[in-house]
Formats: structure tokens, sequence, C-alpha cells
């Protein structure tokens, strides 16, 4: 296991080291001067997925490829871009699945409509029973 | 009747249990199922993203968005020199060259000297090579890893996405992309 472990290390670090043998990108690491915008910046970035760490925003990301994507984020909100802009350009990229903020198509209108339709029915099951027993 | 069943027939009373077990077995579904968690680009059939790179390397003139225009198909290779798998696809990469196929290489976040390095070691299959250090034709193609493959049209317009190595095995798939492409 140890020598495992040793020769991973082996492999993994002179990558990492060499992945960052270039400077990040200028916004990856700075955030904008003007506090609003970066508050504008940094509320779409918590919603976009880092692509190399699925299961990570681009904000919690410390992945090369979510750096260049924050300093894109920012550099583009800096420029007076609309963070829902940023993000139909990225969609428009790789699809909805860099997104967080689910969005209403042909695919996923169940997931808005069952919630609906089930407080429908338990409207309907709770005033039909109640509705009894004040009859009764 | 008896007050119990006469508010519906007795399989209803199972409806809850059948819910359930149906859930579960969606979930087991999807935990046993190996799951496809490549990043499909949504640029295919879109045209190339107007860019301009840098060279990346002496040798070779940088490269830009019109080096794509006029008598294809081209490979885009997404490459780098700190990225392992890509040196697995290199003698694939340099079989393309020699069958007459122009590739360009775009390096992601690399160095002069480490490129160069890696080309001398591992043949260079490219005619040029542009340097992206802030991933911006990475993101401008929907690609999210190296090494990725894009065929390029004679129109400029992107017509299929390899994702991660180009195997041996994957060659004549390649081929028929880039045929299908207008080769």
């Amino acid at each position: 296991m140890k020598l495992i472990v040793a020769i991973l290390s082996l492999v993994w670090t002179p990558l990492a080291v060499a992945q960052d043998s270039v400077p990040p990108a200028p916004y990856a690491y700075r955030q904008l001067d003007d506090p609003a915008l970066e508050a504008k910046a940094h509320d779409l970035m918590v919603t976009l997925r880092c692509l190399k760490c699925q299961s990570q925003s681009i904000a919690d990301s410390d992945a090369p490829m979510a750096g260049d994507m924050r300093s894109q984020v920012r550099q583009r909100i800096a420029a007076g871009e609309e963070p829902e802009a940023i993000r139909a350009w990225l969609v428009e990229r790789y699809g909805d699945y860099v997104s967080y903020s689910p969005r209403v198509t042909a695919m996923t209108w169940p997931l808005f409509a069952i919630p609906l339709v089930l407080l429908l029915v338990a409207a309907l099951l709770l005033r039909k029973r109640f509705g009894r027993n004040v009859s009764e | 009747m008896t007050g119990a069943t006469s508010k519906g027939p007795r399989w209803a009373l199972w409806l809850p249990l059948i819910v359930f077990a149906a859930f579960v077995v969606l979930v087991l579904f999807g935990l046993f199922r190996p799951a496809d968690r490549e990043v499909q680009s949504a640029m295919i059939g879109k045209p190339l993203p107007e860019f301009a790179l840098e060279p990346a390397v002496a040798e070779r003139p940088g490269l830009s968005s019109a080096d794509f225009r006029g008598e294809g198909p081209r490979l885009l290779n997404v490459f780098a020199s700190w990225c392992i798998p890509c040196r697995i696809e290199a003698p694939q990469l340099d079989a393309l060259s020699k069958a007459g196929v122009e590739i360009h290489g775009v390096a992601i976040r690399d160095t002069r000297e480490d490129v160069e390095d890696f080309l001398s070691q591992y043949g260079n299959p490219f005619a040029r090579i542009g340097k992206d250090d802030l991933s911006e034709v990475q993101l401008g193609i929907g690609s999210s890893g190296v090494p990725e493959t894009f065929v390029v049209d004679a129109n400029g317009i992107i017509r299929y996405q390899h994702i991660g190595v180009i195997r041996a095995e994957d060659m004549d798939l390649i081929m028929a992309e880039l045929r299908k492409a207008g080769a």
C-alpha cells in the first residue's frame, strides 16, 4: 500500500507542479476591485460547475481550469456583461450540465410540475377528508 | 363492506410499497450502471469561435481560427506537456499527420521549454501550435480536459469531438469522422 502511494505521488506531483508552472489567470485568485461587481461575479460562480472536479462549483475549486473560468467570469462581469448572459455562453458550450441552476426544458419540466401536482392531490385529499367530517 | 376497505380497492394498500420499491430499483440502477462522466461539447455543428493564439514554441507558428478555413478537414488537438495521457496518443497523432491530416495543437497552461521538451521526446505532428494559458480556446470550444481532439471541416465548423486519448483502435473512427467532414 505504501509503495502504491509512493508511486502515485511520483506520478501526480510533477503533474500538479507542471500545470502550476504557468501563473494563474489574472482574476483566478484576485477579486474585482468593485465589491458590488465582485458580489455579482461570486453569485454566478457558486452556480457554475467545475468541469474538472464535477461536484464543486468553480468558486470552490482549486483546479487550474476552474481558476481560468473564474477569471473569465470576473473579466466579463467587469466589462459589464450580465451574469445570465455569461451562464448562457457556457451552457451553449457545455450544455446545461455546467450550470447548477436548473432550467425548465422539455426534459426537466416534470421536476417542476410533480411537486405542484402532489400539492394539488394532497389538498384535494385533505379537503375530501375534512369536508366529510364537517358534513357528518 | 367494512369501513377499512370502503376507501378503495385492497391492492391500493400496497401502492406505497410498490412506489418505494420502484424508487429503490431506480436508485440501484443509477448506482450500478457505469455512469458517463464525460462532458460532451455542445459546439458540434457550430463554427469554431474566433481566436488568435501566440505561438507555443519557436519552430511552429501560432494558431488562429482563420487557420481552419479552406481545404479541410483538420484536427484541433488540445494537449499539454504535463498531460501524461497525451504521451500515449503521440504515435497516433504522428500516424495521422504522416497520412496527410493537418493537425493544429492548442497547448494548455504550458511553458515554451516544457512544450519543446515534450515535442522532442514524443514527436511533433503539429502544423501550428497555439499557446492557451487562460484556457480561452478550450472554454470556447466546450472542451473540459486534455487530451481532446476536434474534427473541424473546411468551413471552420466543428464536426466531431474525441474525448481522451486517441488509441490505436480509435484510428478507424477518427479517419471515418474526417471522411464524413469532407476529407
